[in-house]
């Protein structure tokens, strides 16, 4: 068991507590249809039109998330333009962010 | 041998041995390719002993001091000099607790590499490489000596270039070498420079000495800042992180999870410098806040930066970037509490938080590059959108690759959690808006991985490939063993090893007692 600042975690505990509601989801799916597997109802329904085959239709990682980022468009942008691959810009943040330390540890002494 | 002189030279052995036995690959690798492997994987399993016996010993008796050529290795201050004069290695918990994670993953990278590199040329200068790396970490973490901390820096950042370069056929990785190595030199100009400016004013370069001496003078402060950017630079924290992708992603997968502890090792030197070398004489609510922000900035940055990627390693070193902010937000938080009231209570658990968080990324963030390297042996590509279905044919990886993204999403009951539950906590209690963003970029870290997973492993099987050989898997088993371990047990882990290491980040006056006496 693990004492945190605001109380405990004990993962021993969770697993039991997981591998509980684990059998209940268990006995209440036995509960359900016993025919209804196979079939039709399984196929997803597109309007008549037949299924494409699963080949085509995996998606990509590079169409994962595109909604997250044009949501984010600005902000990528941003991040893309200072992500340049070269190492001058690198040395030159790295010179910067130094500069700004300094500030900020002689700027605390004068304030 | 007896068991006392193997334990009173240990901190030293620990370190000549893998530097002994990195000259010594290449001459048993003229006679036999079998001898030059068993040699390697039994001086790592050795090294792991000795390490595991230290460590024992330090966190039962405390710290362990090793004079470097003194007639007694505990004679730190010789009788005719007030200072101490010779390299002292000082190991005490957080010390042990860094050359643990080395030991380890050096091992898991090892036994991974027998399959992995085997197709590759020059494997002997390889495994010369990969125990000098494992000897700059060490050298690193154990030294109690400022110049020798330098000296190791050196020996670690020299290794890496030559390996993120070992695939000298791929332009990328020569590229990422280069870029690796003309930071890594600045960097170590500016950790040198600050050892100058100290060593001008205090005659010293014993850690415990200076930390004994040190006013907090300008020159101090000038100091401070070159060592803090250096190594801040050098764990890859935002917004000087750019060269961590390049590096990580062209590098062979093992080395790559040898780069994430040798990232690990400068993370360590920044918090020995914060905590041991300047402590209670430095502006602590500005440079924990400073901590804090490279640590907040790393995790959000981190994992924005991840979820565009196509590339499976260059998504896997942006969240290493992602996970060192939880590193930084975890002990920053402690160095900016160390002297108030409330560093009892909550400070050190957001140190225990942050410490257990370095041990755990060592582990799932190891697993899974070397999870994206199993993937690049069979498939020979890193982009993500070429991959798919592979959940069919390589189980193993698959499972490895669930367990390293769970852990590192934190996703309960792996060791990823434990250590971000108590620094959001712990976090909370200084500002709730750090926990807020600390477990959004959990959120993400677990969409991200997601993606992922649905990209390489589900899906219709595209590609006709076999599991990968069974070193390789021999060498997930080991960092996923150890994540399960410590999932399971955290509280033996925190209270056993974490705390220690946490308590012996926190208490200077220890550290330069151990040295000075008195």
């Amino acid at each position: 068991m693990l004492r945190t600042t605001g109380g405990y975690w004990d993962p021993v505990l969770w697993i039991i507590g997981f591998i509980v509601i684990a059998i209940i989801a268990y006995i209440i799916r036995g509960f359900g249809r016993k025919d209804y597997k196979g079939g039709e109802q399984l196929k997803p329904y597109l309007s008549g039109v037949e299924e494409p085959s699963k080949e085509e239709v995996h998606i990509r990682a590079g169409n994962i998330y595109w909604g997250f980022m044009e949501a984010l468009k600005g902000y990528y942008d941003a991040m893309m333009k200072i992500h340049t691959g070269i190492i001058n810009d690198y040395i030159a943040w790295f010179v910067g962010i130094s500069a700004l330390l300094f500030i900020a540890v002689f700027l605390v002494e004068v304030i | 041998m007896n068991v006392d002189w193997l334990l009173e030279h240990s901190p030293a052995l620990i370190i000549v041995l893998p530097l002994l036995a990195a000259f010594l690959t290449p001459i048993i690798d003229k006679f036999s390719k079998k001898a030059r492997n068993a040699f390697v994987i039994a001086v790592l399993i050795i090294e792991e002993i000795l390490v595991i016996f230290l460590a024992h010993d330090v966190f039962t008796n405390g710290i362990h001091i090793y004079t470097m050529g003194a007639a007694n290795p505990t004679e730190t201050v010789p009788a005719q000099a007030a200072v101490p004069i010779r390299i002292v290695l000082e190991v005490d918990g957080m010390s042990i607790f860094m050359a643990l994670i080395s030991a380890t993953v050096s091992l898991a990278a090892a036994i991974y590499s027998l399959a992995y590199i085997e197709e590759e040329k020059g494997k002997g200068k390889f495994y010369t490489l990969l125990l000098l790396v494992l000897v700059g970490m060490l050298g690193m973490e154990l030294t109690g000596d400022m110049f020798n901390m330098f000296v190791f820096l050196e020996v670690l950042s020299i290794a890496c270039a030559a390996l993120i370069a070992y695939r000298s056929h791929f332009g990328d990785s020569v590229e990422g070498a280069f870029k690796f190595l003309i930071i890594s030199s600045i960097a170590a100009l500016f950790v040198l420079f600050a050892i100058a400016l100290l060593y001008a004013q205090y005659d010293l370069l014993n850690i415990a000495a200076l930390a004994s001496a040190i006013n907090y003078t300008h020159l101090d402060k000038i100091a401070l800042v070159l060592l803090i950017a250096a190594f801040a630079m050098k764990c890859g924290a935002v917004p000087m992180h750019f060269w961590t992708p390049d590096a990580y992603s062209v590098a062979p997968s093992s080395i790559t999870a040898m780069l994430v502890a040798a990232s690990q090792a400068s993370l360590y030197a920044l918090f020995r410098v914060c905590f041991t070398l300047y402590g209670v004489t430095l502006n602590l609510a500005t440079i924990g806040a400073v901590i804090i922000i490279f640590g907040l900035l790393s995790m959000f940055v981190g994992v924005t930066m991840a979820i565009p990627q196509k590339d499976i390693k260059r998504l896997m070193a942006y969240h290493a970037i992602s996970q060192t902010g939880y590193m930084l937000l975890g002990v920053g938080v402690g160095l900016y509490l160390l002297t108030k009231p409330e560093f009892s209570s909550y400070g050190i658990k957001a140190m225990e938080g942050g410490i257990f968080h370095i041990i755990n990324h060592a582990m799932y963030k190891g697993l899974l590059f070397l999870t994206a390297g199993a993937i690049y042996y069979r498939l020979k590509t890193r982009n993500l959108n070429e991959m798919g279905g592979l959940g069919h044919s390589m189980k193993y990886t698959s499972i490895f690759f669930i367990i390293g993204a769970l852990a590192i999403a934190g996703i309960p009951p792996f060791n990823g959690f434990a250590s971000k539950l108590l620094i959001y906590e712990a976090a909370y209690k200084v500002s709730p808006i750090l926990s807020i963003i600390a477990m959004l970029v959990s959120i993400l870290t677990l969409a991200s991985f997601v993606k992922v997973f649905h990209s390489a492993f589900m899906g219709p099987k595209i590609h006709d490939v076999e599991e990968v050989p069974k070193s390789m898997l021999a060498g997930m088993a080991v960092l996923t063993f150890v994540i399960i371990l410590f999932g399971l047990f955290p509280g033996w882990v925190v209270s056993n090893i974490v705390h220690p290491a946490a308590q012996a980040l926190a208490d200077q006056a220890a550290y330069i007692q151990a040295v000075l006496g008195g």
